[in-house]
């Protein structure tokens, strides 16, 4: 099994095909609709690419990836409430559950640069901040998931409870443009999806460069054998905290991006359920490979638009069955089916077995 | 003063509410090690088991009685389906563990659904929990102080069991050394089985115990699962003492925190004081030593 | 040429368990170009000292080593000041090809920019540590289908990548056949003469064969020191601990 050994052309081509399928093929044959859902399940993918960084690669079960999405998705629903105010104007629920006035801190969102800058360095800087508390004392494993989601629970509370500034319970919606661009108009759409797709392929070529970099090499190591690498002369803690802050900033912009597609963000789409629901398509595509994550996701969310349109309810089902089922018997993911397959014929593989013995008492 | 003390009061019964469906996460987490998410939905079975025993026994009175071991029993036995179907599998790979416990949770809370509908469930409480108890100038609702009382109770029996009975001898023993136990004769899966039986167990009373303050619906153990993880990660693996003092540390806080921001700051602010304290002390507030670098 | 030798000097360790003085006030000093051994019954505090002096346990005391006092240091600054060492059960990275393992350890001479690149070639010095523990042909095997044998030599091998001037070796023939403990004696005569060594070592044969010094350690404390002849004509040393060769042997 050469799961982690680098197979950097095949992966390459993998991408290489993911891009057609997503940028060519998938716009040519379906309608807006579909389209507008293949680009919402582009952004889960993209979260999915950061948690199989964080946790296929690096051993960090992040639980609380919902909110780094959350952060990166307001902070866009910021900006799309004042465009959709217009100049001057303060945003229509401010008037609903507020006082009528706006708080200072939203005036610079009405910048779409300094929105984007946002979108990267508010997941930035608070899964530094995080990182830092958290990988410097050696909370890990168990210790560090049920932290990232309780982390999760909390920023969904204060999200609802801050209704003045961020809807509440209710969310933020009924945006009319995006950057200039009005939503109604399918052709910004499709725009849209291009953008996000793109963004998608961006994010795997950059996790393709991690993973084959010696850095990649030194997570895995971390993984395995955080100890160890103390006896390299790293300290671990960095390691992860590079991983960790990676992941975090791919899912701010799959938030951000979740925004324009959906037309509205609310503490439902971000909270500790939500972020938990993130890791299936992970789990199904195989955590520690580098397309299995993303086609995981793409995957799962179709799954999940499929399964409730016809049946309500059967998607909750479903998707327990498909945490009990990978995980416990497939926990490589799809990815591992072919070496799993490969195992049950095992006439080739056996004859190679001696000679490895054989080499290794010389 | 009137705040402090009634604060303090609020403070203990939440902790005590804490204590109760963290006090079988502490025996499944913190002795053996297994994060089970299912727990929750393992309180909402319990609860469920109130309601239906109310249903079958119309005298409230008597109900809750009838209804505190037999969510015991089954909130106990789903444990126990669960450990022997799918937790025996994965005993080393703790945090798969979560997820898959995850996924039966999902499962269960939808099974709940189906079977009792969305609306919640009310349970009615018996007459003898009315009222107030007058101590010291100040009125304490009953049926907080019995959900203190039970909480006590368990834990008093928790105690006992791990102390002094040949069983919490034996749990001991599988969860310091394994193999040694294993070579000196304890069954440690038959040992698994039953810790995973009573640390279910108790998440079934505190179910029942629950539908005195809270309606009861599918989803009841989500609220609860994650703040009742942190009692246990803040307190120490492997030590029911940390949970205790943990549980009741963190509803009081928590209590006061509310009543001077709300209740949603004090989550948040609940979840920031257990990452600042996890900085002072990484492994809670008690630990096993060892000095293996494993 | 070389005026001065490296050296690592330990003055009045002690490491505490909970009231239990696992390691009593030591005074050692490793030299440079030396094969020093640590030898002593089960429990004499011989890992408890590499670990202190390698920041994994707490001590009081002095280490020093050049200018650097390792007290105090987290394992990784302990690496970072050039010193090294290996585990009892050999722990390499399964996954990770033996040029992986080798290649990785190079990475505290990196800079952070050159971390985001992939491996272009073999760098030399991880063809030199290569060659040095004899692991060439398998090099692109994963580590995790070595013999035990073999991990302990990789282990070796990533110190000389680490470019570890001080080496601290536990047991590292444990579990070795004949040929493969006289290869690894031959390695560490080898590599010792520019590097301070010290080996935990149970086999007295191997400790015999290869010692230019060696240290008694019993209940924690240093019982004596000196070259084998010496200790081996120690009548203190026979009693805790050459009288059972025979449990010394079988343990290794």
């Amino acid at each position: 099994m050469k799961r982690f050994s680098t197979l950097p052309a095949l992966n390459l081509i993998g991408i290489a095909a993911l891009a057609v399928a997503l940028l060519v093929l998938a716009p040519a044959v379906l309608d807006d609709f579909r389209l507008g859902n293949l680009a919402k399940y582009c952004c889960y993918a993209m979260v999915a690419v950061g948690i199989g960084l964080a946790w296929g690669r690096g051993g960090m079960l992040v639980l609380g990836q919902g909110m780094f999405f959350g952060l990166g998705a307001y902070v866009m629903a910021f900006h799309l409430k004042l465009e959709a105010a217009g100049p001057d104007a303060i945003p229509d629920f401010m008037m609903l559950y507020g006082n009528g006035t706006m708080p200072a801190w939203w005036e610079p969102f009405r910048s779409g640069a300094f929105t984007l800058f946002m979108v990267v360095a508010l997941p930035a800087t608070v899964s530094t901040l995080l990182g830092l508390a958290v990988f410097k004392r050696r909370i890990k494993g168990a210790y560090f998931a049920i932290l990232s989601q309780a982390l999760a629970v909390a920023f969904a509370t204060l999200i609802i409870s801050q209704i003045e500034v961020t809807g509440g319970f209710n969310g933020l919606s009924a945006f009319t443009s995006f950057f200039g661009y009005s939503l109604y108009d399918p052709i910004n759409q499709r725009m849209i999806f291009f953008i996000t797709a793109g963004l998608l392929v961006a994010m795997l070529l950059v996790a393709f460069q991690l993973y084959r970099s010696r850095f990649g090499e030194l997570l895995i190591a971390t993984r395995d054998a955080e100890e160890r690498v103390r006896f390299l002369g790293h300290d671990p803690a960095n390691i992860k905290l590079v991983a960790f802050v990676i992941a975090a900033v791919m899912a701010g912009i799959g938030g951000a991006m979740f925004v324009p597609i959906v037309g509205i963000v609310s503490p439902l789409d971000i909270d500790e359920v939500a972020s938990i629901g993130l890791i299936a398509g992970v789990a199904l595509g195989g955590r520690a490979t580098l397309l299995g994550p993303a086609i995981g996701a793409l995957a799962v969310g179709y799954a999940k638009t499929s399964l409730s349109e016809t049946f309500p309810g059967s998607w909750t089902y479903f998707q327990g069955a498909l945490f009990v089922l990978v995980i416990l018997f497939l926990p490589g993911g799809l990815a591992q089916l072919p070496s799993y397959l490969g195992r049950l014929r095992p006439a080739r593989k056996q004859k190679q077995v001696p000679a490895l013995q054989a080499e290794g008492a010389a | 003063m009137d705040v402090i003390v009634s604060q303090l009061f609020t403070g203990a019964s939440t902790g005590a509410v804490l204590l109760l469906v963290a006090l079988g996460l502490a025996l499944t987490f913190g002795q053996m090690g297994v994060i089970n998410m299912a727990h929750g939905e393992f309180l909402m079975a319990g609860a469920y088991t109130a309601y239906l025993t109310q249903q079958a026994v119309s005298n409230s009175d008597v109900s809750l009685l009838i209804a505190l071991p037999l969510g015991f029993l089954v909130a106990g036995m789903l444990g126990l389906l669960l450990e022997m179907t799918v937790i025996s599998r994965m005993y080393h790979r703790p945090l798969d563990t979560l997820l898959v416990t995850f996924g039966v949770g999902l499962i269960l809370q939808q099974v709940a659904r189906d079977v009792f509908g969305a609306q919640p469930k009310a349970v009615a409480s018996p007459t003898w929990l009315h009222g107030q108890l007058d101590l010291l100038g100040y009125g304490y609702p009953v049926t907080r102080l019995f959900i203190v009382t039970i909480a006590v109770g368990c834990l008093a029996g928790t105690a006992a069991v791990l102390k002094y009975t040949a069983l919490g001898r034996r749990i001991r023993a599988t969860v310091q050394n394994r193999d040694l136990a294993e070579t000196v004769g304890v069954s440690t899966r038959g040992t698994d089985r039953v810790t995973f039986f009573l640390g279910s167990g108790l998440a079934g009373v505190a179910g029942v115990a629950l539908t005195l303050v809270t309606a009861t619906v599918s989803n009841l153990g989500t609220s609860y699962i994650v703040p009742a993880f942190l009692v246990v990660v803040a307190g120490g693996i492997g030590q029911i003492k940390g949970s205790v003092i943990a549980a009741f540390a963190l509803g009081i806080v928590g209590a006061f925190l509310t009543y001077y921001t709300s209740g949603s700051l004090a989550t948040v602010l609940t979840f920031v004081l257990v990452v600042a304290f996890l900085q002072i002390r990484p492994q809670g507030l008690f630990t096993v030593r060892t000095r293996s670098l494993a | 040429m070389n005026a001065q030798l490296d050296y690592v000097e330990i003055r009045d360790l002690t490491v505490e368990f909970d009231g239990f003085v696992a390691v009593d006030s030591v005074d050692l000093t490793l030299l440079q170009g030396r094969v020093h051994f640590l030898i002593g019954p089960n429990g004499a505090g011989k890992t408890t000292l590499v670990d202190a002096v390698t920041g994994l346990a707490n001590a009081s005391g002095l280490v020093r080593y050049g200018s650097t006092d390792l007290l105090g240091l987290k394992p990784h600054q302990v690496v970072r000041a050039g010193v090294g060492r290996t585990f009892q059960t050999a722990t390499v990275f399964e996954q990770l090809t033996v040029l992986q393992n080798l290649d990785i350890a190079g990475g505290v001479h990196r800079k952070a920019r050159s971390m985001m690149r992939a491996r272009r070639g073999i760098p030399s010095y991880v063809e030199e540590a290569l060659d040095a523990v004899g692991l060439v042909d398998l090099r692109d095997r994963p580590a995790g289908v070595l013999a035990h044998g073999q991990k302990q030599w990789l282990e070796i091998g990533m110190l000389l990548v680490q470019d570890a001037k001080v080496m601290l070796l536990d047991e590292p023939v444990a579990g070795m056949s004949a040929e493969e403990r006289e290869e690894t004696g031959e390695l560490l005569r080898r590599i010792g003469t520019e590097r301070t060594i010290a080996v935990i070592e149970h086999d007295m044969d191997f400790v015999r064969t290869f010692a230019d010094v060696v240290t008694v350690m019993h209940a924690g404390k240093v019982l004596t020191e000196g070259t084998v002849a010496e200790i081996q004509a120690n009548q203190k040393v026979q009693e805790v601990y050459l009288g059972r060769t025979v449990e010394g042997a079988t343990h290794a």
